[in-house]
This record gives structure tokens, C-alpha cells and sequence, in this order.
């Protein structure tokens, strides 16, 4: 597989190139401001430049985790974008690594790069409580497989970020321990159910994070905060030690500040994993790439972006849109399943699975369990009656319904088949298209609170976020306002079976304004 | 099947019959679990095989094993089922202490396999039950409770161990085939020496390695309409599975004769009580809420890849017993026993290929040998087939005495030398002297003498008798041909001194 990379650069704080000026205007050698260049944030290097060079020895491991680390200081407690994070064995593990470098040896292509994952995924005796009281204080005996690939390639685990509890949530302000805020505007939200990992990489406190899909909870929190996220194709990332949410949908995938950089994250964890039956080999179906932007077919569904959807949204999505049309891309209208009934299908299918795989969530093996229940019900009763909060027993009751024994063929197996038809509707869409373009939220970022009181409203934030998780194919959000914008806004690309690496390559195209 | 007049016998005086099906649980005989690698051992300390798998922590996903799927597809071709090309796994949710995921991943909609039988040999003729399905599922783990009675300084209370939790299970459904509570031990039975010929069945009863559930109810014979039933669970012996049906069958006429409305019912059984407890009512039937279990693509299974499997499956104990009644001709009640188990089958057949006579080896084994059974390697028999088979050809040859045979056979036992030393020692010559054997004939015609005129009137029952007090007198080891010769030359002497003192 090959994937879009940034030019080396040469010559000592030199301007960083075109290319990533957009995101970083830092030396790539000294990671200093650039003199002259406009600092956008203090968010460091890229992945790539800083592998570069930590290889070539121009900067040290642990001055780098070191740096990291500072800002989580810094800024956690005021983001909550980290529930945990390890000081110290992320200083230990830089020493290390380092000097395995200085011995020879390479570890691998993420080599000294801090990264933060999500608190839903396991992470030997480290704190994992997928933001539940019901979890607090769980160290669980084993490691992901896609955080074990992390660590493989060499990356430093600065922490486990915030996020919606048991990741069912479009703002991070349901989890047990508080919300994340958004850095570019902390009286905002960054998005959900992965806000806090969102929150960390635009906050420069990593260079890259996991985080978890299910109904978008790394491409929406991806756009609040102006980063590339990446939802791969189903089962190309294994979920063995993700805390399961709905089976058939979650999938786990990468934020960062670039297509770059994500695509370096995807390459390490994605792939088949012998324990998790579900998962496959990624595949690259666009061999030939190197397209450019005339040659270019996006779909775009006119009554999605017609629908309920906030003005600056729309304003940017169309400016966006005319400035692609300038450059010889062909928008083509195209019409899609609706939005709503995406919704209903993804909430059926999403909760009764949910709901069963929250039944083993009962006290008696490990998390919280109630003390003095005098009998196995009240055990059960209070354990998860308490340890629970609100948005979850919402959706194990709901889901509960669903699978019950009149009303399954009504709902479940309804929702099946509507899946079934949204995935035929997307390939047919699909067919003679490089992908289908929408914005990747309706509204921008919102203020803490504001969604709330109204599950609808807030379920409603994920209208155009489902339906890649529906047809299980793959789907990233990118940003299409300038860095300078006061709130980032980020459209969506949707591709068919296996396209990551077709959408790696529109995503970096169409934001570098047609340089491939 | 039955006449008539039995059935009628059977089912009682007020002509409703008994309608029984059963729900079996055996485990299979695989190295590790179901779904992770633990191994499924029995008898270990509790919570020693476990991994977050098995365990159901957070984030952990099932993988199959497949010899677990091949056992199971052993299973269901030993018992004559078709296995379905394709089947799909599902989540029965409910929650208790000793199922850690809240579901149990079995089977559902789309089970491994379909049909099938079991045949029970009756005195005359055979009763089929038909099976529904057969399908795979994973075992849950089990609760032990401390009550202050039997807590020593343990708190009082319900501990679990997950050591069983995962192992698989091949759960197999019959249709509402049996008519009585002996057929349906019977049938248990059956089952269980099925697949332990086929080599699936792991462990034994009293480990668990076969539970039963069963349905009954009574109907009026002749209708078809399924009548309010009974669900008498978690049965591990044959005896608690006929004892329990007889109580809820006599509960149900009971109630039925009172005019009483029978109310469909879970039970279990208290062997203390001897008595079944209600556990649910109809209204508090479990809703399982059933879902296709997401983490675990279907099962699609070549046929070739079954065919391979059943291949070598071999005579089922039906065939073979018919075989020993046709072609060696034993008699039926024997062939029935030594086919109720596989190690005496086999060692009978081992017998009978070392030359032993059919008949004979049958009653040897059933009444001598079995006596030793435990007593050799892995709990088998203490001596190999060609021993035993070479005992009872000499015991032929030389007209051994049974009671001789049997005490070579403990000196066999004991010391491990043949049959042929050990008879070639004086110590185990049949005693063959006829100045010794008739000194012992004349001292039992003398004890009794009026059945010695009865034994000259021509009353040979008698004969019998006589062997055997003379057997006594030479403790077991004179020569029963000498004997009888004796025996017959001291009547005629009586007989005809009888008649010169009568002159």
C-alpha cells in the first residue's frame, strides 16, 4: 500500500512545505516556530517529521513524550481530555526506546511517537473505565490487539482519553467523569463519543490517537476539532479488548492532524487478528491512483445538504464544493437513503446489540459492585442501576425492547433488512463515482449542555455519520475551513468496500487544492 | 413397538398416556473450551482454567474450536442426524451468577444438525424415538453455596467457579417420542453409550458429562393435541430422570382426576425429598430475547469435511449387538448388557477373536470377570483378552470345575502367570483319582441316604445335587467328569446291593 507523504524538507528552519502548512508551521528540524511562519497552535510535527527525526537523531524520545506530557499538564484539567494518564511509564518507555535506538535498532514506524487511546480500549493493568462508575477502577489482565500493534511500531502511550460512556454518546459530556471540552473553544463541545482523544491530538498532548466507531464517534469528534479521522472498513481493525458497544458496528480508527499521519496510524493496527472472528485483512482497491482533481467524480446527496442544517455548515460545505468545481471536479447529484430512517435503523440494530453486550456488566467478576444486596436481584438491581448512567440505561432498555420475544421480527429483523437495503443503495450510488462527498456534521461544534436535555436532537448530530457504519465501508472526515477558522468544520468522504486508501488520497487532494 | 394390551397396561386404567421428550446436554471430549483456549478439565482447583474469554471481561471475543465443531459433527452422524452445510450461532440472554457474558452462545434458528434416532432394544422388537436437532453450545460455570451448617470459617454464602464455564456442549432434542419414564432412562442411556462409541462423550455422569431436561405430559391416546407440560430440569443420572418423570406423572393424573387445571410448569427434582419443586410458572417463563451472535460468522461446513469425520464411526451398538445374537449366537439379554458399555463390548470381542467359545466368554465375562473390572491399568480389566480366552479353553479341555476356574482365575490375577502354569501345578489339578473321588461319592451316598434311592428311582435332578456335595467335599478341585463317572458306578453298586439286601 502507498499513501499520500509530505516532501522531505532540506536546510535548516526552512519554511515548512505547501503542503502542511495548513496544519503545522513548525521546523522540522528543530520543531521550533518557524521564523516568519504563522503559528496556528502550539501543536507540534507531524507524525512523519518527527519519525524522521527521532531516526536521524536530531531530537531526543524523551524530550519529545516529555513535551507531550507537559501540555496534557498543562491543559487536562481544564479539556478533561485524558481520564488517566501515564507520567510515568511513558517516561520510562521514551528512556527505553531510546536507547534501543542508540544501540542500532529501529523498533518501528511509529517509533517515539505519543499517542492517546481511547479509555474503551484494554490496556494491561492500566485504569480502563470506559468513562462508568461501573468500571472505576478496572485494570484489565490484557491488551488490546490494536494497542499491542501501537506499542509494536514503537509508540509511547501518554494516556487513555475521555469519552461518552461505554462510547454511546455524540458529545463526551455523558461520561461518569466529567466532559471534554474543545480546545479551539472550551465552552464547546469536541464532539463524541471519542472528544477525548479529539481533544488531545488538536491540543498537541499527542500526535495521534485511537478511537472507536460506531455511528460516527471518530469522524464527528474528528470535525469538531479540525483533525483527519478515519473510520476503515469493518472489520479490518480487530476489536479484540475494545469494550464491545454494538458488535456488528463498532470499528476501531485513528485521529490525527493529517491524512498523513493517519494513514501511518491505520497501516499499524489494521489487519486480521486470530482473535476476533470478525476481522479480515485490509485491502488496497485503488491500486492505480494518481488521479488529479479534473479527473475527478464525487457524488453529492442534494437533500441531505438540503435538509436540517445549520447556515455556516451549509455556507461551507458549498464554498467548498464551488471551489472543487473551480479546480475540474464533477459534482454529481446523487440521492441517497434517508438520514432519518439511517437513524432508526442504526438505533435499533446499535441498542438491542448494546444491550447485550452490557448484560455481563453485573458486579460479580469485577468493576463496582453494590455492597449489601441482600439478594441476587438486588444485586443486579443496584450494581448497574447505579453504576449506569442515564444515556446507557436509556439505550439497554430500548434495546431490551427491541429483542424481546414479540417484538423482534418487528423491529430487529426490520432493521436488518433496511441495512441491507442501505448497503445496496450505497453501491449502486457508488458505481461510476471515486466517492460521495457530505459535510460530516449538521451543525458545528456546540456549547457543553445545549443537546442534553433532548436525546433526539442529540442523536440527531449523528444524521449523516451512520450510514457508513450501516453499509460497513469505509468513511473519513477531513477539514474544509481554513486553520484560521474560529470553528472548524469538516466534510465526509464515503467510499465502497475497502477504499481507505482511495479516500487517504481524495481527503489529501482535495485539501491541498488539487497538489497530488 | 408394543402390543396393544401392554400399551394399554402401561398408560393405565384411565387411557391417558404418558408423553415424554428429553433435552440432552453432553459435553464433548475436546482438549480445550469452545471458544478460548482453556483446557476443559474436570477436578481442577476452582478458577484455575480462565482467561478473559471464558471469564467475559470487557472487550473479549469468542474464537471456535473447531474440534469441538468435528466432535459435535461426530455426535450427530453417531446418533444418525444430518448435519446442515451451514448453521449459525446466537445469544440466549439471562442473567446469573454462573453465566459471566449474561447470554450463553449456543444455537437457535440454525442449528448443526437435524433428525437422527435412537433405537431401545425391548424384549420384543425395539421402540424408536426420533430426534429433533442437535446443536452446539457452551457449558456455564457452577455456583457451590456455604450454609452456616457447612461453612467452617468461609462467610456464609454462593461462590462460583468458571472452570466449566466455555466447555462445549452438544445439546440433542427429542421429539416427544417416549411413552413411559423406564424408556425415557433407557433412552438416556442409549444416548450416552452412543457417544462414547463414537469417542465424543467426555466424562461421566457424576462429573456432569451428561444432563437432561425433561418435557412431560399426559393426553388422552389417539389425539395428537399437545397437552400442558412439565419441564423437570437439570437431571444427571438416569435414576433422578425416571424418578422424577414417575413423581410428575403421577402429580399431573392426580391433578387431572381432581378436575384440577394443569398449568405449564418448570420443576426440578429433589432426590432427598423425592419430590419435584416447582421453579417458574407460566408467567414467569424466561424470555431468552434470542439475537444472531455478531462476533462469530456462520459455520459453513464441506460435506466432504463431514463425510471424513463420520468414516470411520464404525458398527454402532445396535449393529453389534445384533451381530453376537445372529452370527455367535448369544443369547439377547446377554448381548444387551455387553453392548450397554464399550470396554466390556470390546473386550468381548477381543475374547471371542482369541478363540473363546461366544456363549461361554459371555457368561464368563458378565459373571466372573466383571468382578475384577477396575482392577487393571485406567480402571479396565486386570488380564488381555488371550489370557482369559486360553482359561476357558482349558477349562474345557480338561474339565475344570467352576469353582477351580474361578479360583485360578484370582491366582491369574494376583500373580500374572497363565492359565496353563498355573493348571500344571498340583495345587490346580483337578483331582482325578478315582480311589479318592469315590472314597468321597460313597461318604456322600452315606449322608443321604434316602435321595440316593431317589437319585436309583430315576429322579436325575438330583444329580446335581449330588456333583455338588462331593465338589464341596474335594473344595472345588476334583475333576467334575470323574466325578459324574463315579457317581454312576456307586448308584449301580448301591442299586444292585440294595437289591441283593432286599434278597
Amino acid at each position: 500500500m502507498t499513501f499520500p507523504r509530505t516532501a522531505p524538507t532540506a536546510g535548516r528552519c526552512a519554511p515548512p512545505p505547501r503542503a502542511s502548512r495548513a496544519i503545522t508551521s513548525w521546523c522540522p528540524r528543530c520543531f521550533r516556530r518557524a521564523r516568519g511562519g504563522r503559528a496556528v497552535s502550539d501543536r507540534g510535527p507531524s507524525i512523519a517529521e518527527h519519525v524522521t527525526a527521532v531516526r536521524a537523531r536530531r531530537v531526543r524520545i524523551p524530550d519529545l513524550v516529555s513535551d507531550s506530557l507537559q501540555r496534557i499538564s498543562m491543559r487536562n484539567r481544564t479539556l478533561g481530555a485524558f481520564l488517566h494518564v501515564l507520567d510515568e511509564e511513558a517516561r520510562a518507555r521514551a528512556e527505553a526506546l531510546q536507547s534501543r535506538l542508540e544501540r542500532g535498532a529501529w523498533p518501528g514506524p511509529l517509533t517515539g511517537v505519543p499517542i492517546a487511546i481511547k479509555d474503551n480500549l484494554c490496556l494491561r493493568g492500566v485504569p480502563t473505565t470506559a468513562a462508568s462508575r461501573l468500571l472505576a477502577g478496572y485494570r484489565p489482565p490484557y491488551t488490546a490487539t490494536a494497542v499491542a500493534r501501537l506499542l509494536d511500531a514503537g509508540a509511547v502511550i501518554v494516556g487513555k482519553t475521555n469519552l461518552d460512556e461505554f462510547a454511546m454518546g455524540s458529545s463526551s459530556e455523558q461520561g461518569a467523569f466529567g466532559p471534554v471540552r474543545n480546545p479551539l473553544d472550551p465552552q464547546r463541545v469536541a464532539g463524541g463519543s471519542s472528544g477525548g482523544s479529539a481533544a488531545a491530538v488538536a491540543a498537541g498532548m499527542a500526535l495521534g490517537a485511537l478511537g472507536s466507531d460506531t455511528g460516527g464517534s471518530v469522524r464527528q469528534p474528528a470535525a469538531f476539532c479540525g483533525l483527519v479521522g478515519l473510520k476503515p472498513h469493518y472489520g479490518t481493525v480487530s476489536r479484540y479488548g475494545l469494550i464491545a458497544f454494538a458488535s456488528s458496528l463498532d470499528i476501531i480508527g485513528p485521529l490525527a492532524r493529517s491524512v498523513d499521519d493517519c494513514a501511518r496510524l491505520w497501516r499499524v493496527i489494521a489487519g486480521r487478528d486470530r482473535w476476533d472472528a470478525t476481522s479480515r485483512d485490509a485491502e488496497d482497491r485503488d491500486p492505480e491512483g494518481g488521479r488529479s482533481l479534473a479527473e475527478l467524480r464525487l457524488g453529492v446527496p442534494r437533500d441531505w445538504v438540503g435538509g436540517r442544517i445549520e447556515a455556516p455548515v451549509r455556507e461551507a460545505f458549498e464554498r467548498f464544493c464551488a471551489h472543487l468545481a473551480a479546480r475540474g471536479a464533477e459534482l454529481v447529484p446523487v440521492t441517497l437513503p434517508d438520514t432519518e430512517a439511517g437513524l432508526a435503523c442504526y438505533h435499533l440494530l446499535a441498542d438491542a446489540e448494546a444491550a447485550s453486550n452490557l448484560a455481563r456488566y453485573d458486579g460479580v467478576r469485577y468493576g463496582s459492585r453494590a455492597p449489601e444486596a441482600g439478594t441476587l436481584a438486588a444485586l443486579y438491581r443496584r450494581t448497574r442501576g447505579r453504576g449506569f448512567g442515564g444515556e446507557v440505561r436509556r439505550r439497554i432498555l430500548l434495546g431490551t425492547y427491541v429483542l424481546r420475544a414479540g417484538a423482534y421480527d418487528r423491529y430487529y429483523r426490520r432493521a436488518l433488512r433496511a441495512r441491507d437495503a442501505i448497503r445496496a443503495a450505497f453501491d449502486q450510488v457508488l458505481a461510476g463515482l471515486d466517492a460521495v462527498l457530505t459535510p460530516m456534521t449538521p451543525t458545528r461544534p456546540f456549547r457543553l449542555g445545549t443537546h442534553l436535555r433532548d436525546p433526539l436532537r442529540m442523536y440527531a448530530s449523528d444524521r449523516f455519520a451512520v450510514m457508513p457504519n450501516l453499509t460497513g465501508w469505509p468513511a473519513l472526515t477531513f477539514p474544509i475551513t481554513k486553520p484560521e477558522a474560529r470553528l472548524p468544520i469538516g466534510g465526509q468522504l464515503c467510499g465502497g468496500p475497502h477504499s481507505e486508501v482511495r479516500l487517504l488520497r481524495l481527503a489529501a487532494m482535495l485539501q491541498g487544492g488539487g497538489a497530488a | 413397538m408394543i402390543s396393544p394390551d401392554a400399551a394399554r397396561k402401561r398408560d393405565g386404567a384411565d387411557g391417558m398416556e404418558v408423553v415424554i421428550g428429553l433435552e440432552l446436554h453432553a459435553q464433548l471430549r475436546t482438549r480445550t473450551k469452545l471458544f478460548c483456549a482453556c483446557r476443559a478439565e474436570f477436578g481442577a482447583r476452582p478458577n484455575r482454567h480462565l482467561c478473559p474469554i471464558c471469564l467475559g471481561l470487557p472487550g473479549a471475543l469468542p474464537v471456535v474450536n473447531r474440534r469441538a465443531v468435528a466432535l459435535g459433527v461426530r455426535a450427530a452422524l453417531a446418533l444418525g442426524a444430518q448435519v446442515r452445510p451451514r448453521s449459525a450461532w446466537a445469544r440466549k440472554h439471562y442473567f446469573y451468577p454462573d453465566l459471566p457474558k449474561g447470554y450463553q452462545i449456543t444455537q437457535y434458528e440454525e442449528p448443526l444438525a437435524v433428525g437422527g434416532v435412537v433405537d431401545l432394544p425391548r424384549v420384543e422388537g425395539s421402540e424408536r424415538v426420533e430426534l429433533e436437532r442437535l446443536h452446539l453450545e457452551e457449558d456455564a460455570g457452577r455456583l457451590l453455596h456455604s450454609t452456616r451448617a457447612s461453612a467452617s470459617s468461609e462467610a456464609v454464602g454462593s461462590r462460583v467457579d468458571f472452570n466449566r464455564c466455555g466447555v462445549p456442549l452438544i445439546e440433542i432434542v427429542t421429539r416427544p417420542d417416549l411413552r413411559s419414564a423406564p424408556a425415557a432412562g433407557s433412552c438416556m442411556r442409549r444416548v450416552k453409550q452412543i457417544l462414547e462409541h463414537a469417542g465424543v462423550s467426555a466424562g461421566r455422569l457424576e462429573q456432569g458429562g451428561l444432563r437432561c431436561d425433561a418435557n412431560v405430559s399426559l393426553r388422552r391416546r389417539g389425539r395428537t393435541v399437545p397437552a400442558v407440560r412439565s419441564e423437570i430440569k437439570n437431571l444427571n443420572s438416569y435414576r433422578h430422570l425416571v424418578r422424577a418423570l414417575e413423581a410428575e406423572t403421577r402429580r399431573q393424573r392426580a391433578m387431572m382426576r381432581r378436575g384440577a387445571r394443569l398449568v405449564s410448569a418448570t420443576l426440578l427434582w429433589d432426590e432427598r425429598a423425592g419430590a419435584v419443586r416447582m421453579m417458574r410458572s407460566k408467567e414467569e417463563m424466561a424470555d431468552y430475547r434470542y439475537l444472531p451472535e455478531p462476533d462469530l460468522p456462520p459455520l459453513r461446513l464441506p460435506p466432504d469435511w463431514v463425510a471424513r469425520i463420520g468414516a470411520d464411526l464404525g458398527e454402532t451398538p445396535d449393529a453389534r449387538r445384533a451381530r453376537w445374537e445372529q452370527e455367535l449366537g448369544v443369547r439377547r439379554a446377554d448381548a444387551e448388557r455387553l453392548s450397554a458399555d464399550l470396554a466390556l463390548a470390546d473386550y468381548f470381542d477381543a475374547l471371542v477373536r482369541c478363540g473363546a467359545d461366544p456363549q461361554r466368554g459371555a457368561d464368563f465375562l458378565l459373571s466372573e470377570l466383571l468382578a475384577w473390572r477396575g482392577r487393571g491399568e485406567e480402571g479396565g480389566f486386570p488380564l488381555a483378552p488371550d489370557a482369559v480366552a486360553e482359561l476357558l479353553r482349558l477349562q474345557r479341555e480338561r474339565s475344570v470345575s467352576a469353582r477351580l476356574t474361578k479360583q485360578v482365575l484370582a491366582e491369574m490375577v494376583r500373580t500374572g502367570t497363565r492359565a496353563e502354569r498355573l493348571l500344571a501345578r498340583s495345587r490346580w489339578q483337578p483331582i482325578r483319582d478315582p480311589k479318592q473321588v469315590r472314597a468321597w461319592v460313597v461318604d456322600v451316598f452315606r449322608a443321604h441316604p434316602r435321595l440316593v434311592a431317589e437319585l436309583a428311582a430315576g429322579r436325575d435332578a438330583l444329580l446335581r445335587f449330588f456333583v455338588g456335595e462331593v465338589m464341596k467335599r474335594s473344595a472345588g478341585r476334583a475333576d467334575p467328569q470323574r466325578v459324574r463317572e463315579l457317581l454312576a458306578q456307586e448308584l449301580r453298586q448301591w442299586a444292585s446291593a440294595d437289591r441283593e439286601g432286599e434278597r
